[in-house]
């Protein structure tokens, strides 16, 4: 065996790269990029301590409401915190709520659109119609009145949050039982005596599971947007924990007097996040889709 | 006899992403004032093509590459944008396939009327244009009333009658018809051909008809012109191509058509597959099929022969 | 026209069922939050007695079903009870702050379409050039902005900076209340009265938070619209038009946007709901006084039944708009009717 040198492994991954981008196109350099912010910003979440120059509570980091520059990448608000220390430290929250509520979201959804799908009759039909009249209503608005029932609190927002995505997976993976169960080799399993959970786990799950992922993606791009409102309606979260959507709405007061970068920094962020996932899943789902048909 | 149009050397290449497609390659063909040539070929030897690059609206990414069409004299390669506009549905019609997806089916068939006839008549009044709707579809056969309907309304057989109308409306010169009987059942298609010939002695109409149903073209045409991979194989009055064909094609083209007098074992079919238009075979394109094919055949490609009245392409004749 | 009248009926009926269900659905999320909204009204440390009496007035102590009944009678009355705050009649408070919900959110829509779809239609007719993917990129990233922070970033730059355009509320401060009476719906208010000032200034404060609603759900319009071009230009009845000499400009605008408008048409009526919920966080944003900011208000303010009340309303618009989006694809697709 030949031992390669680290330029020629480069080099390799490299055409492999653009072997890759040529066969499925722009896709799969969007799903990149994409794949890059997530993991940037996923890196800024777990190395927090090492990359924030100041702790983001730090009341005396510097002086009051002064311009990005100097020590500060990002400037200072109000309280004469750090921003770019509060910017690092937020991705957290943002991270976790949003992946987790997605989680939650899919795991619910996903079973009960299974067992939804597959068994039919009137728990079908009921569930459905609930989970319809739920998709169909403003997600933010029911979002917002569950943070307000449920009160202030990291698990609170991330279930507000999760609750809303339910019905999506539910559709889908109701949609996508329902025509599988209808297909031949379903019938054949049924017919040497497979039962029903066998048929679910073998059968649908696994071609479930593809469509499922890019879903996923999106979902939690979505799941970003909304906690970042959330949190900036004041609806969601103590005051202790750093999170952008608090601080674009902290900042939002002393826009009239020109301090621009108290909300410039923080929205640019959730839009970067979110279009980061976004394109993950867009690229996922131009690229994963030919190889289902292929299937 | 006038010739209307003078086709000389055309090439239409498909650039795609495995090779360049040549779809028609030195392609030379006249129609004469009035009569009624029908194109035939199979699925894929350019006759569509060819059709489709008269009005110029061949869809991307084809594009006419080399030679002239010459309509009364003036290039339509080279017509501007203005120019080839006003030649489209008003000098030169064509009529298509499947008339439910040929006719936009948002749009009541009185509206799809007049807008023809107020895009090249542009001082026209509405009602006038009614009028000359409703005329139309009175020598269609079908009644004045049905203007106002949608398209999806109407039967496969009215619908191909509109899409004649809407072709003749302005009186063109020559309407070119693409497998227009296709999509219809045959008692159908029979009236349409007759609707068709009845059309062409009162327009005095010339009509480029194209399409794989020979049986159409026996009962309709006055010269036929074969196509093959591209090329023209031959063109000669449909009598004679009928009863003396002379290119193997065509020989291997009519043989193939199940003759109810005669007692046949067994069908014939032609040896081989259609050629590959991205990498076409050297010299003539049939010889890998041919059962005459000589030396010659693989190395040059045949000059276009006078015989018997009519033009082949091929060897055995040169 | 008798099957459209025909189809229309059958269609309002059917709203019946789902206004039902998205009511059924409210009372439904309002009541097994946990959590004791009364408890947190009266301020936390309240005696159990006081919490206990305070419920019983609030009829919150009656079984389940029997409050269920209660609240679809009386929402079929149009009675949404009374707000626990203010001495005010719920419905009112809702009357008042609706129209400018509505103004808002219709003149977004506008924006909206106008963007999206001919955006989407350029796109697909330049399909592949520098046009097609710079509208392409638009497309994905305006989703990802928060509607709220573009609003923030609006009113620096136009509010502030420039300082040309206003960033907060209706109207300027020289305008009466007065001439608001008729509708609430201060541009027709304007020009009913002929009043051209008021209305202009009525207008200008529209600009920023339309515009900013209103790109923020163009993207998904650009990106449905250029799909549905693609497929729709490469019809058998484009390729007739052409044949016929129809000008390309016609063809693409009239004949193929009208056939590819369809399904976004429908996809509006789904993307409906995204319009409210940005509308509240645009009326936030801009102090706009409509429905939105009513909700966030009553939040504060723990006002059970006005909460309850515009969540309510919400729904019913929701339903109201799926109603209307279908007629009008019945109105411009004549297939569905026949």
């Amino acid at each position: 065996m030949r031992l390669t040198t680290p330029a020629e492994a480069m080099a390799r991954a490299l055409s492999r790269f653009t072997g890759m981008g040529r066969r499925y196109g722009v896709e799969w350099w969007i799903l990149l990029a994409g794949a890059l912010i997530v993991l940037v910003i996923l890196a800024m979440a777990v190395f927090s301590g090492a990359i924030a120059p100041f702790n983001p509570h730090n009341q005396d980091a510097g002086p009051q409401l002064a311009p990005p520059g100097g020590k500060h990448l990002m400037g200072t608000d109000n309280l004469q915190r750090d921003v770019w220390s509060r910017i690092v430290h937020g991705s957290q929250t943002i991270l976790r709520v949003a992946v987790l509520a997605a989680i939650i979201s899919s795991l619910l959804g996903i079973i009960l659109g299974l067992i939804s799908g597959f068994s039919g009759g009137i728990f079908d039909r009921v569930l459905s119609l609930i989970m319809d009249s739920v998709y169909s209503f403003p997600g933010l608005i029911l979002a917002i009145a569950f943070a307000a029932m449920l009160g202030p609190g990291v698990i609170n927002i991330t279930l507000a949050v999760a609750v809303i995505y339910i019905p999506t997976y539910f559709r889908l993976v109701r949609s996508q039982t329902l025509s599988i169960k209808e297909e031949l080799y379903v019938e054949a399993a049924r017919a040497i005596g497979a039962s029903g959970p066998t048929i679910l786990w073998q059968y649908i799950f696994p071609n479930v599971i593809a469509t499922t992922v890019v879903v996923y993606t999106l979902n939690v791009a979505d799941a970003i947007m909304i906690e970042a409102a959330l949190t900036y309606l004041g609806l969601g979260l103590p005051p202790d924990i750093v999170d952008w959507g608090m601080d674009l709405a902290m900042g939002k007061k002393f826009l009239p007097s020109g301090h621009w970068w108290l909300i410039t920094f923080p929205g640019a962020m959730i839009s970067i996040l979110a279009l980061g996932f976004t394109m993950l899943g867009e690229g996922l789902a131009e690229i994963l889709n030919p190889r289902l048909l292929e299937r | 006899m006038t010739t209307i149009l003078e086709i000389e050397d055309l090439a239409v290449h498909f650039p795609i992403s495995i090779g360049t497609v040549r779809a028609v390659e030195g392609v030379n063909l006249n129609l004469e004032q009035g009569e009624v040539m029908g194109l035939v070929g199979e699925t894929g030897c350019g006759k569509s093509t060819l059709g489709f690059s008269i009005l110029r609206i061949l869809r991307p990414p084809g594009k006419i590459v080399k030679g002239k069409i010459l309509y009364h004299g003036q290039d339509i390669v080279q017509m501007n944008e203005k120019e080839i506009l006003s030649l489209r549905g008003k000098r030169i019609a064509m009529i298509f396939q499947d008339p439910l997806t040929s006719l936009n089916p948002l749009f009541r068939i009185d509206e799809q009327f007049t807008e023809t006839l107020l895009t090249h008549e542009k001082g026209l009044d509405r009602k006038t244009a009614f009028n000359r709707a409703e005329r139309m579809l009175e020598t269609l056969g079908i009644s004045p009333e049905r203007l106002l309907e949608y398209p999806h309304q109407m039967s496969g057989g009215m619908r191909q009658r509109i899409m004649i109308g809407m072709g003749l409306i302005l009186n063109p010169d020559l309407l070119i018809a693409d497998e227009p009987t296709t999509s219809l059942d045959v008692i159908v298609e029979a009236q349409f051909l007759d609707l068709l010939n009845d059309l062409r002695k009162h327009y005095n109409l010339t009509i480029l008809l194209i399409t794989h149903n020979l049986g159409n073209v026996a009962q309709l045409a006055d010269r036929i012109t074969v196509m093959y991979g591209g090329t023209i194989a031959e063109i000669g009055p449909a009598k004679a191509i009928f009863g003396d064909p002379l290119h193997p094609y065509t020989q291997g083209l009519l043989s193939s058509i199940p003759n109810i007098k005669l007692d046949q074992p067994k069908l014939m079919t032609m040896l081989g597959s259609p050629p590959d238009l991205v990498n076409p075979p050297s010299g003539c394109v049939f010889h890998p099929r041919c059962p005459r094919a000589m030396e010659i055949c693989g190395r040059e490609k045949p000059d276009v022969l006078k015989k018997n009245g009519r033009l082949v392409t091929c060897w055995l004749y040169g | 026209m008798g099957n459209l009248a025909r189809y229309i009926i059958t269609r309002v009926l059917l709203t019946i069922p789902m206004v039902f269900i998205l009511l059924s659905t409210v009372f439904v999320v309002l009541r097994i939050m946990p959590g004791d909204p009364v408890g947190t009204m009266l301020g936390g440390h309240a005696p159990e007695s006081v919490i206990e009496k305070k419920k019983e007035e609030l009829g919150l102590n009656r079984p389940i079903p029997i409050q269920y009944l209660d609240y679809l009678w009386q929402v079929c009355r149009l009675d949404l009870g009374n707000s626990m705050v203010f001495k005010q009649r719920v419905t009112k408070a809702i009357a008042e702050k609706l129209p400018a919900t509505i103004e808002l959110t219709t003149f977004a829509m506008i924006i909206t379409i106008l963007f999206g779809v001919f955006m989407g239609a350029y796109a697909a007719d330049k399909r592949r050039s520098l046009q097609d993917n710079i509208i392409r990129l638009y497309g994905i990233v305006i989703f990802c902005i928060p509607v709220y922070w573009l609003g923030l970033m609006f009113q620096l730059i136009f509010g502030i900076w420039l300082d040309i355009l206003p960033i907060a509320g209706r109207t300027g401060p020289r305008v009466f209340a007065s001439t608001f009476e008729k509708t609430g719906f201060y541009v027709l208010d304007t020009i009913l009265i002929g009043d051209f000032s008021a209305l202009r200034d009525v207008l200008i404060h529209l600009i920023l938070p339309s515009f900013t609603l209103g790109m923020v759900l163009s993207g998904i319009f650009v990106r449905l619209t250029r799909a549905n071009m693609l497929d729709v230009l490469k019809a058998d009845y484009i390729l007739a038009a052409e044949a016929r000499g129809l000008e390309h400009r016609k063809i693409v605008y009239k004949h193929a946007l009208k056939n590819a408008f369809i399904p976004v048409l429908t996809m509006f009526g789904l993307q409906f709901a995204l319009l409210m919920a940005g509308a509240v966080l645009t009326e936030s944003t801009f102090s706009w006084p409509g429905m939105g900011r009513l909700l966030l208000e009553r939040i504060y303010l723990r006002d059970y039944p006005t909460i309850q009340g515009v969540i309510i309303m919400f729904a019913l618009i929701v339903a109201m708009v799926s109603l209307i989006v279908d007629i009008i694809y019945a109105v411009v697709d004549p297939r569905i009717r026949y």
